[in-house]
């Protein structure tokens, strides 16, 4: 049968260097993070830190023979959290006092410098690949054309998460573009996620407070920046963790292949096996 | 095209392996002489950015007394193990002199009641550790500006060096002491003062008694405390391991305005 599996290009070049420079740019800058909250693992809001009054903070309390316990503290709750955060195995067999586990961190060791350095340059590359696929976005018209949902669209949402809850996702000429999910789901992440992430870093940065006040008056001081810095980077995760899901739930290697190639494989959707 | 087991099965191993490789080689790249120059190049993309936007000189924020800090947190050093400092301090410091000397015109001995007795500015900002916390404190000190114009900087000065009597890591060749630099953008902005009281008090000492530096643009291991002596350089690379300050020695930063 003529037509039933047709070979469509999918993503530009430009969309799919972007995609994989930003990805690179994520991990990197999601576990130098993580370093450097290591480095005072509680968040505050405000101007200043109220140091009996955190937001968040992975403690440890020293258990004797027993070990560290890992504590966390969420608005004057703890639980506890031995081995994951507040106090996790290092390259030794005993329990160390430390946020995140080393497994989460770059480096896997304590080391604040180092993970500053690395933060910042990949923060650059962000900053200057996402301003790169913005741009190529407005120019090219890829922005308006595949991610802005149409009117149809968005009527029909209830339809497509019922869809997607059940793992049924679309086929053929319905294929050829995102849905209607991946679409809110892509602009959320490159239009609020990322400049938030972007300007609440920015807003840390005791030179830019000085350049620009706004910042400060925008986000309520520098340690609520610091404490919505981690939330927008906590969105980040969830937003990779769903759209990883459904890379894989949704044909991986097509999926791959096409942000990889460019190429995408159509399949017919009355015919269309679900392996 | 189908995925066979046996293909997505190698997928996986590959992107285990992969992961695993990853990790360990961030950590040897981190100390590999060459791929540390290219991250440490970010450095210098940040400070002419930064220097860009602050060439007008604006000011940090001041803040109001209703927002100081109750408890300020004191980092680093929070006391002086030197027979000397102790000496200074157990008789209030009267015997102290901040010395400065390099290249200047006129070397000074200054005490603190000469320094008392200079212009003098109190601003109430919020200090931001390299760790992540932030305080609000109070300080009142002589502006940097005026302790320069007094000593007469040399044309060829090119840095401000601080150093400090507190060793933060005690070290056989003396590295370990605490010292700072700053270029002249900074020290003659008109918030960067000497600070000799805190929160309306004569600094205490975990707080660098009896002067420490106020430099609010940037992070708190700027602010250099127990300040001794101010040295003007052309180059600050004979200076502890050469980098401009302990901490910049340890990996950190130069310009620490982000």
């Amino acid at each position: 049968m003529i037509g039933r599996h047709t070979l469509i290009r999918r993503h530009s070049l430009m969309v799919r260097v972007t995609h994989w420079i930003n990805a690179v740019c994520l991990l990197i800058l999601l576990m130098s993070g993580l370093q450097i909250f290591n480095a005072h693992p509680a968040l505050y809001w405000g101007q200043a830190s109220a140091f009996d009054h955190p937001i968040l903070a992975l403690t440890a309390t020293d258990g004797g023979e027993a070990g560290n316990r890992g504590v966390t503290e969420i608005f004057g709750h703890t639980f506890d959290t031995t081995g994951i955060l507040g106090a996790s195995l290092g390259s030794g067999a005993e329990l160390q006092r430390r946020g995140f586990p080393s497994w989460l961190t770059l480096p896997s060791y304590q080391d604040l410098a180092t993970g500053r350095r690395w933060h910042f340059f990949f923060a650059w590359l962000l900053v200057l690949n996402g301003t790169v696929y913005f741009l190529y976005g407005v120019v090219s018209g890829h922005l308006r054309r595949d991610l802005l949902p149409t009117g149809r669209q968005l009527r029909a949402i209830g339809h497509t998460i019922r869809e997607h809850l059940l793992l049924r996702f679309p086929r053929g000429d319905e294929a050829r573009r995102y849905n209607v999910l991946q679409k809110l789901a892509y602009l959320a992440v490159a239009l609020v996620l990322l400049p938030l992430a972007v300007l609440t870093g920015l807003t840390m940065s005791p030179g830019m407070d000085a350049a620009v006040p706004e910042l400060l008056s925008f986000f309520g001081g520098r340690q609520s920046a610091r404490t919505i810095h981690f939330l927008a980077a906590s969105g980040l995760v969830l937003f990779v963790a769903v759209h990883v899901a459904m890379v894989l739930l949704s044909g991986a290697w097509n999926n791959l292949r096409s942000m990889i190639t460019g190429s995408y494989l159509l399949q017919d959707s009355v015919h269309a096996d679900r392996s | 095209m189908q995925t066979d087991p046996e293909r997505r099965g190698f997928l996986m191993r590959t992107a285990a392996l992969a992961g695993t490789l990853a990790l360990g080689g961030c950590d040897r790249l981190s100390e590999t002489p060459w791929f540390r120059q290219v991250l440490d190049s970010a450095e210098g993309a940040t400070s002419r950015a930064q220097r860009f936007l602050l060439g007008s000189g604006p000011l940090a924020r001041e803040y109001t007394e209703a927002d100081l800090s109750p408890v300020f947190k004191a980092n680093g050093s929070v006391s002086v193990d030197d027979f000397d400092y102790q000496t200074l301090a157990e008789k209030g410091f009267v015997d102290w002199r901040l010395q400065i000397d390099g290249l200047v015109e006129r070397p000074q001995r200054l005490s603190l009641a000469e320094l008392r007795a200079m212009p003098s500015r109190t601003q109430i900002t919020r200090h931001d550790c390299v760790e992540g916390w932030s305080c609000i404190g109070k300080w009142t000190g002589t502006p940097l500006t005026s302790v320069l114009e007094r000593a007469g900087v040399q044309s060829q000065a090119r840095y401000v060096v601080f150093h400090c009597a507190d060793t933060l890591e005690p070290t056989l060749d003396g590295t370990g002491q605490y010292y700072e630099s700053l270029g002249f953008e900074d020290a003659y902005h008109p918030q960067t003062i000497l600070a000799y009281d805190m929160n309306g008090h004569p600094l205490p000492i975990p707080h660098g008694a009896p002067l420490r530096l106020r430099v609010e643009r940037q992070l708190g291991y700027k602010m250099a405390k127990y300040i001794m002596r101010i040295e003007l350089v052309e180059s600050f690379t004979g200076i502890g391991r050469g980098r401009g300050g302990f901490w910049e020695d340890r990996g950190y930063e130069w310009y620490a305005g982000i």
